[in-house]
């Protein structure tokens, strides 16, 4: 028998949209002076959700004045458990407000309110929370007797995961004593402003978060803007290049966490039905719109005859559709452009040889979808095993030994993540040895947790984020 | 060369026992020694056939190092990217034996050095003896580190579920070190020591002006069990070698304290393939006396250093 | 029947062939395991789905009582309300079958005479298997002789710890071979083998010897049928068919109470053996309290208010 899921819409109730959102600055919304504004989208139907002003130079200087001001006067000068309990405050009030943060993100970001519900929402309050209890105890963090805050951060952040990006970048910085000018994504800015109401009803000092909301331009501004003295950035690399260079010869301090390539390679012993498993998170987890996707699956050529049907049988499991949907497991691509390049880059997959494969499923008529695809019979030449597609596409290639496991896995310029499954120990131990990436999941993938540190080797950028580690990149 | 001809005149330097020009004939002629390169363990000359003068603190001359150019800095960067796998997955226990060793045959051949940091820097007897000591010294000092920095900087992560998950430092690959230009023993240990000790392998440019104690450190290092390639050093020029290496896309991290004025066109050379960089620290232009401090702690290692986070699910 | 996949036929019978093909299987990731389940528990199945699930769950229910206070009256009582488990609303469906020990088959087999609904009898020395041998037989052999149609054995897990699969595997033939025509299901007793490793290895040795269904548990040991390992056990069964072409059938038992529990189990289906397993034929979920829960869910769905539990039959 045919066992249909009827539909199971969250409820969009929960979120009020405002038709027009100002910047935050200084703990106001305040229009950008150039009176321009954006309009976000909900990648899943195209419809409007609101205008979003777009933050100017005059902007910038404002809201980095701002910062420095609540640096010197009052966050700096607070006790640090106090800065402490505002953090442990903001958690709470993400963890009460998680249902509506979570439809708000899926609306702005299309990814599925599963995710948002059960993944981004609590790390995001966990992130808070964890930080929150580092502020007052920073020097027992290993970096000295005495750190000091740094001053004012600028902080770029991407869309994939909007307000996940938002936590890892302020959480840190506000509990080490900074003071931040934050500039969430272009497609989705709606949960940056809504963390902003939430700093008001946690009644944080005025200045001590700033969010300015706009596309690239803006960015630029903010990364170099003279008054800052810390820059941390999440994205491409090729922007990760222009900061690094931009903030050659200024004091400043840089983070970038970038983009990836990440092996998952699954030996002939592995545990073969949570490999699948971890090989179809590892690339359709939010779309594939993960920095530290496993987007390269090495398969032991061994296990790969048998391996494939199960892989295929379980994509073809896979529900794509409104975000809103309990039972959606794959989204919408967050934008036009972004589903143009894994157009582009896929069919160039498969010009260049590979053997492409999706399931039957039916794409929406309106919104920006892509359907889960898996290439085979790729090559470490090929464009699709070298560039980041940044989507729901799974290459696939094969190894025969270990050394050409990690000898392929290392082959790019990246060094984000990595995935190893098998159940022999050893083995395990010295795949992850020798894997040059940041994080290596092993029989698992995809899992982050605010206690352990992420940030890539390589091209994929440096500092890290999360865990003891992360409050490195905001102390001097 | 008509600059050379006249410089080779002027006297030898006390570097070389009965080396003097004024008088008779010594009873025995001594023995020179040619300033090479030190490039995957061995001594070559530049592959450009070039050398240039190098004059002590008061202008005599004292010997002629090796020019390197563009392409042995690309030949030390291969040896160093060749060294590398070895050299990075010794044990640390293992390292830190080398380089005690490295400041035992220091310590064996410290009147050379002594009597070279008078020659060639200037230095008293005492100021000389200071230096060379410390030098031994922070050899010492990082041969204690290797097997404690990932202890000191790793570790267990509780992460909210069945995981097991550890940090742990990893060296990031292949280190170009600009050398500071007025501390040729001490500073040069300093800013190299580090590095090798975390398990990176070095691409060195050492000071310009006075680059012989490298290559006698070479001399040192090569017979201390350090594998060839850990430690490449070019004597030379930084405005010459200094931008090929800074963008050299196999170089993962750069150290610039040697860099003088070209620090910032560096580093934004740098950006381009990610390269992690080491700016100049506050004082590090000085001389052998800025190097002093006995315990550097970890601000030079942990710049080119990599956290490598690694999970995996606890279960039966 | 399509020729045995020969990784899943050990050419001679012995204890080491079972033995390098039991520990030739994949290994089974616990953590892993149990995310996925509870991955596929968050599924919400809601309105038209959930009407459907919640009829196909009452035909699935092997309606069970194993008591040592059984007695004719309330086995006939059951067998009632398996038949009509709601007799004022007859779009109900019947229950798949009533579970009951091998002395009350009879009694079972004339109450559910003419219903549709079958009479299942545990044997070989329920619930914990240590007897000799061939009490467990005449105990197979009398229940079916008095009209079971179908057998729930257990397996000698002491026997499967101590590493004599043979053991194991001879006695499933055994009794698959005193079941005549009746079809043999195989409880593993998931509890006491702990791992799901073991799991796994039991559900393959168990399809191997002949079992036509794997059976999590008896309901006497905790825990009993959770999610991961159901999981387990249909991609046991699944792998088998796209080895060998055939299909063997999956019962949890124990612990499963309410609707919801029955709906995961059911995604469970769906989503890891698939649509083919969606029938009383090949899935099972053996319970007792489970029925009266389904039905007030039943009733909830079509009504739209929530009934009362006094509206359901104690039985």
């Amino acid at each position: 028998m045919i066992f249909e899921y009827a539909p199971a819409p969250e409820s969009r109730s929960v979120v009020t949209l405002r038709e027009t959102y100002e910047l935050f600055v200084d703990g106001a919304f305040t229009p950008a002076e150039g009176g321009e504004y954006l309009t976000t989208l909900n990648p899943a139907d195209e419809t409007k959700l609101a205008q979003v002003a777009v933050a100017g130079p005059a902007d910038v200087d404002r809201a980095v004045a701002a910062a420095r001001r609540a640096h010197e006067t009052v966050w700096s000068r607070m006790p640090a458990a106090e800065r402490g309990k505002y953090l442990f405050r903001i958690a709470r009030i993400i963890q009460e407000r998680s249902r509506e943060l979570a439809v708000l993100e899926s609306m702005d970001n299309g990814k599925p309110i599963k995710e948002t519900r059960d993944v981004d929402l609590p790390l995001v309050a966990a992130h808070f929370f964890y930080y929150a209890g580092w502020a007052d105890k920073l020097a027992h963090a290993g970096l000295g007797p005495d750190p000091r805050p740094l001053g004012v951060a600028a902080q770029v952040i991407p869309w994939n995961f909007p307000l996940l990006m938002l936590a890892w970048k302020i959480a840190p910085a506000l509990a080490t004593g900074n003071t931040v000018v934050l500039k969430p994504a272009e497609t989705t800015p709606l949960t940056a402003l809504a963390f902003a109401e939430i700093c008001q009803e946690a009644d944080l000092p005025p200045g001590v978060v700033n969010i300015l909301t706009g596309a690239g331009e803006t960015g630029r501004a903010l990364v170099e803007h003279p008054g800052t003295d810390k820059v941390a950035f999440t994205g491409s690399t090729d922007v990760g290049r222009q900061i690094a260079r931009s903030v050659a010869g200024t004091d400043k301090r840089l983070t970038l966490e970038l983009g990836g390539k990440g092996a998952n390679i699954v030996y002939d012993d592995a545990a073969i039905d949570q490999a699948v498993e971890g090989i179809v998170s590892g690339i359709f987890f939010n779309q594939g719109h993960v920095c530290c996707a496993g987007s390269r699956l090495l398969v032991q050529e061994s296990i790969a005859e048998e391996l494939m049907p199960l892989l295929k049988a379980r994509i073809s499991r896979l529900r794509l559709g409104d975000p809103l949907d309990k039972n959606t497991d794959i989204g919408a691509i967050n934008s036009a452009a972004q589903l143009e390049r894994i157009r582009e880059l896929t069919d160039t997959g498969e010009a260049e040889g590979a053997e492409r494969w999706s399931p039957a499923c039916d794409l929406p008529q309106s919104g920006y979808w892509f359907a889960p695809t898996v290439l085979t019979g790729v090559s470490q030449a090929h464009r699709v095993a070298r560039e980041e597609i940044f989507g729901p596409v799974l290459s696939v290639l094969t190894f025969r030994t270990p050394e050409e496991a990690v000898a392929k896995a290392n082959n790019t310029p990246y060094g984000l993540s990595a995935g190893v499954w098998t159940e022999k120990g050893s083995r395990m131990l010295w795949t992850a040895e020798r894997l040059r990436a940041g994080v290596i999941w092993s029989n698992t993938f995809n899992k982050l947790d605010p206690t352990s540190p992420f940030g890539g080797y390589k091209e994929s950028g440096y500092g890290r984020e999360g865990g003891r580690h992360g409050l490195e990149a905001y102390l001097g | 060369m008509a600059e050379r001809r006249n410089t080779r005149k002027a006297a030898r330097g006390t570097a070389e026992a009965g080396g003097g020009t004024d008088g008779p004939a010594p009873s025995r002629l001594a023995v020179r020694k040619t300033y090479k390169l030190y490039l995957g363990g061995a001594f070559p000359r530049s592959e450009s056939g070039r050398s240039y003068p190098v004059t002590s603190d008061s202008g005599q001359h004292l010997a002629n190092a090796s020019l390197a150019s563009r392409k042995d800095a690309r030949d030390a960067v291969s040896a160093a990217r060749k060294a590398f796998g070895g050299w990075s997955t010794r044990t640390a226990y293992n390292r830190g034996q080398i380089l005690y060793r490295v400041a035992e045959v220091l310590e064996g051949r410290r009147d050379q050095f002594t009597a070279q940091a008078v020659a060639a820097q200037g230095l008293s007897r005492a100021e000389a003896d200071r230096v060379v000591s410390a030098a031994v010294d922070r050899w010492v000092y990082y041969a204690g580190w290797t097997d404690k920095v990932a202890q000191v900087l790793g570790g267990a992560n509780p992460v909210s579920g069945p995981y097991y998950n550890h940090s742990a430092p990893e060296p990031t690959g292949v280190v170009a070190v600009l050398a500071p230009q007025h501390a040729p023993l001490l500073g040069l240990t300093s800013v190299v020591a580090p590095v090798i000790a975390t398990g990176n392998t070095a691409v060195v440019v050492t000071s310009e002006t006075a680059p012989l104690a490298a290559i006698d450190l070479a001399e040192v290092l090569a017979t201390s069990d350090l594998p060839g390639g850990v430690v490449n050093l070019l004597t030379g020029r930084v405005p010459e070698l200094g931008p090929h290496l800074a963008a050299h896309a196999d170089v993962n991290a750069l150290d610039l304290t040697g860099a003088g004025g070209l620090a910032v066109e560096f580093e934004r050379a740098a950006a381009t393939t990610l390269t992690r960089v080491l700016r100049p620290g506050p004082g590090t232009d000085g001389g052998e006396e800025a190097w002093l401090d006995p315990d550097p702690g970890t601000a030079r290692m942990t710049p080119f250093l990599e956290t490598k986070t690694v999970w995996h699910p606890v279960g039966t | 029947m399509p020729v045995p996949h020969t990784a899943f036929a050990p050419e001679a019978t012995t204890n080491r062939a079972l033995r390098a093909f039991l520990h030739g299987l994949p290994g089974v990731d616990e953590v892993g395991a149990r995310a996925r389940a509870q991955d596929l528990s968050t599924r919400s199945v809601k309105t038209t789905a959930k009407a459907q699930a919640i009829d196909l769950a009452i035909s699935m229910v092997d309606l069970t009582t194993l008591e040592g206070a059984d007695t004719p009256g309330k086995v006939r009582a059951l067998c009632a309300k398996a038949a009509h488990p709601d007799p004022t609303d007859r779009t109900v469906p019947r229950v798949g079958a009533v579970c009951v020990y091998s002395d009350m088959v009879a009694t079972a087999v004339d109450a559910l005479r003419g219903t549709g609904v079958g009479v299942a009898s545990v044997a070989t020395a329920f619930p914990s298997g240590r007897a000799p041998m061939e009490a467990k037989l005449a105990d197979t052999r009398r229940a079916v002789a008095d009209g079971a149609g179908e057998i729930d054995m257990v397996i000698d897990r002491g026997a499967f710890l101590s590493g004599d699969y043979l053991k194991v595997f001879e006695e499933i033939t055994a009794v698959k071979e005193a079941c005549g025509t009746a079809h043999l299901k195989v409880i593993l007793e998931t509890g006491e083998l702990v791992t799901y490793d073991n799991v796994r290895r039991a559900s393959h040795l168990a399809i191997r010897a002949g079992g036509d269904f794997v059976k999590t548990s008896t309901g006497k040991v905790s825990p009993a049928a959770t999610l991961p390992v159901t999981l387990v056990m249909l991609e046991a069964v699944r792998d088998h068919h796209a080895a060998t072409g055939r299909h063997v059938g999956v019962k949890p038992a124990g612990g499963i109470r309410t609707t919801k529990d029955a709906i995961r189990n059911l995604v469970l289906v769906n989503e890891v053996a698939g649509p083919d397993w969606l029938t009383p034929d090949l899935f099972r979920i053996g319970a007792s309290s489970l029925l009266n829960d389904l039905l007030m869910q039943r009733t909830r769905l079509s009504t739209g208010t929530y009934p009362s539990p006094d509206y359901y039959t104690l039985d």
